[in-house]
């Protein structure tokens, strides 16, 4: 009996372990910088990017919540790390604090606007909640700087210690690691009690009711985390690029987000960061090549995408991966089936 | 000794459609308590009410004494009124392990902890392993749940619920679409729950229903037709004119 509950549980948190390909990953992420080092800066907007699509996959990949405004959240933390900067504190720690405070903040009033209601319902609203922001902040130009943008922000170096230069590297290396700490918090989270709890209300809310799950409450505590990360990637991007333009609180950006991590898959957290390198490099890449019609091409790549089928896709990408961690091993297709 | 579970005038309208009307009923502690009624008389609409995923337009509901017409389904659920579905309604891509996991967690009120991996906590897992087996689901726990045979998924549909330790089960038709060679595995799992478990049976199948209950209560059009012990209804002539003369599998 102890037996089989010690072989149940081994089973239960197998899939949860760290693995090698994630090693390597974040190996290879480092060793970006002396690679390409002229690339930090693009590097430090994709970790940025892939943070921000990261915090949508909280919710649309693991409780379901669909999102048309994400940026909101980004251009919340975005301003506040900003005004923060502009005002004397500058430390980037603080902001990112303050920041994902904010964007928590808001995140939690206006999460209860989706606990009823379709996922149309739910698109329309956090639509409506961007757009909302995005005027308020036009309008009280005096304190965001509207159109032009912030202007005068001075961001101290991190921790005291590491300025930040021209070339991105300080960027790069302080967004990488914020990704990587919140990707393991986001780990965690997803991996626990409360994530699989999500996941039953994403799968069948009826019937977590049934067994003594608060949907609401559940959704609101993720919708609330989401809106932190959110916040969190908006401020990295103020810091490191010491701007702040009304163009955070954009509907762009909101598609754009739910773009990168259709891409990179939904619901297995590296799908936002994936996203954020594919969709990152083809623009750099198409932009280079016909600067006014790059867009068509990302359009394209989405149409297939989504036609193909993501999962055969990403399947085909994890044996690939497979087999090159494992030496050619490559996984029965039933395996990967039941994690 | 108060009953387990109690209705008062319970009246339930949608629109000018009166779908529960003024129905009071008592199920005793540890009964095993059916509902029948043909189809429309209320059956479904009478559990949403007693189980809060509907609100009465009038009328009270006790538990175990208790008001709690007002709470919602899942405090009741803490509360010990659990209910299993005639639909089948599991976690598709969840494991049978993994759902008793979420129902056992939710009980002893660890259901919300972020910072553990889930699956840590022996004593949940140990329980979820004891159930399931007890189930006859020993040798599915790993696999999702939309990969078991309907049988099985019938069987994880019910142990879902007793995973939650109810003090009233609510059993909508718990046979419904199971093939007759797998009946059995239903029935003896109906007939081992525990004797202080009150069971309310919502069931078509009068087979089931003689054979198992011990106090029926007939709906007819939302109201309550009759009540008695099972001998008292197979000879009611009454029942036996709406219901029983008709065609029970519909």
């Amino acid at each position: 009996m102890t037996h089989s509950v010690e072989n149940a549980m081994a089973m239960m948190t197998r899939t949860t372990r760290w693995s090698h390909w994630e090693t390597l990953f974040w190996l290879a992420s480092l060793a970006l910088l002396p690679l390409f080092p002229n690339k930090a800066l693009l590097f430090s907007q994709i970790a940025i990017m892939g943070l921000f699509a990261l915090s949508l996959d909280l919710i649309l990949g693991y409780a379901g919540i669909v999102s048309l405004g994400h940026a909101a959240f980004f251009g919340v933390g975005a301003y506040v790390a900003g005004l923060m900067a502009k005002h004397g504190w500058g430390d980037p720690t603080l902001g990112l604090l303050a920041a994902a405070s904010g964007a928590a903040l808001i995140g939690f009033v206006t999460s209860f606007l989706l606990l009823r209601g379709s996922d149309l319902t739910r698109l329309m609203v956090t639509l409506g909640i961007a757009l909302m922001l995005f005027e308020a902040a036009n309008r009280f130009a005096s304190i965001t700087g509207g159109a032009d943008g912030l202007q005068g922000m001075m961001v101290k170096p991190v921790l005291g210690l590491f300025s930040f230069d021209l070339f991105g590297k300080t960027a790069y290396l302080y967004s990488l690691t914020i990704l990587f700490l919140l990707l393991i918090l986001a780990r965690r989270i997803v991996y626990s009690p409360f994530g699989l709890s999500l996941r039953a209300v994403k799968a069948n809310s009826l019937r977590a009711g049934a067994i003594g799950i608060s949907s609401a409450t559940r959704l609101v505590a993720i919708y609330t985390i989401s809106a932190a990360y959110a916040g969190v990637a908006g401020a990295l991007s103020a810091q490191t690029t010491q701007l702040v333009s009304l163009d955070v609180l954009d509907f762009h950006r909101s598609a754009d987000v739910m773009l990168v991590l259709v891409i990179g898959g939904v619901g297995w957290l590296y799908g936002g960061i994936i996203g954020a390198i594919i969709f990152s490099l083809m623009q750099d890449w198409l932009a280079g090549i016909t600067p006014q019609y790059w867009e068509f091409w990302i359009g394209l790549v989405l149409v297939v995408l989504v036609l193909v089928g993501h999962g055969r896709l990403q399947s085909y990408a994890r044996m690939l991966i497979h087999a090159i961690t494992h030496k050619g091993r490559v996984a029965h297709p039933d395996q990967r089936g039941t994690s | 000794m108060t009953a387990a579970l109690t209705t008062h005038d319970l009246v339930k309208n949608f629109g000018g459609l009166v779908a529960t009307d003024h129905v009071s009923l008592s199920i005793a502690k540890g009964a095993r308590h059916a509902l029948i009624g043909p189809n429309g008389a209320g059956k479904t609409t009478l559990i949403n009410l007693l189980t809060g995923v509907l609100q009465p337009t009038s009328g009270r509901i006790q538990l175990m004494g208790e008001d709690v017409t007002a709470i919602s389904q899942h405090s009741r659920v803490k509360r010990g009124l659990v209910r299993t579905f005639q639909i089948n309604q599991i976690f598709a891509d969840l494991t049978p392990l993994q759902s008793l996991g979420l129902a056992i967690s939710e009980r002893h009120g660890h259901g919300s902890d972020w910072w553990r991996v889930a699956g840590t906590d022996q004593g949940v897992v140990a329980e979820a392993v004891e159930t399931l087996t007890q189930f006859g689901l020993g040798d599915v726990l790993h696999i999702p749940t939309h990969h078991l045979p309907y049988g099985k998924q019938r069987l994880l549909e019910i142990a879902l619920a007793f995973a939650c330790k109810p003090q009233v089960l609510l059993l909508d038709e718990p046979a419904a679409g199971v093939p007759e060679e797998e009946r059995h595995d239903i029935i003896r799992i109906l007939k081992s729950l525990p004797a202080d478990v009150t069971i309310v049976l919502i069931e078509h199948d009068m087979e089931l229903v003689f054979s198992y209950a011990d106090r029926i209560t007939v709906l007819v059009n939302g109201g309550i037709l009759t009540e008695g012990s099972v001998d008292e209804i197979a000879k009611d002539q009454r029942v036996r004119t709406v219901y029983l003369g008709e065609d029970a599998h519909d």
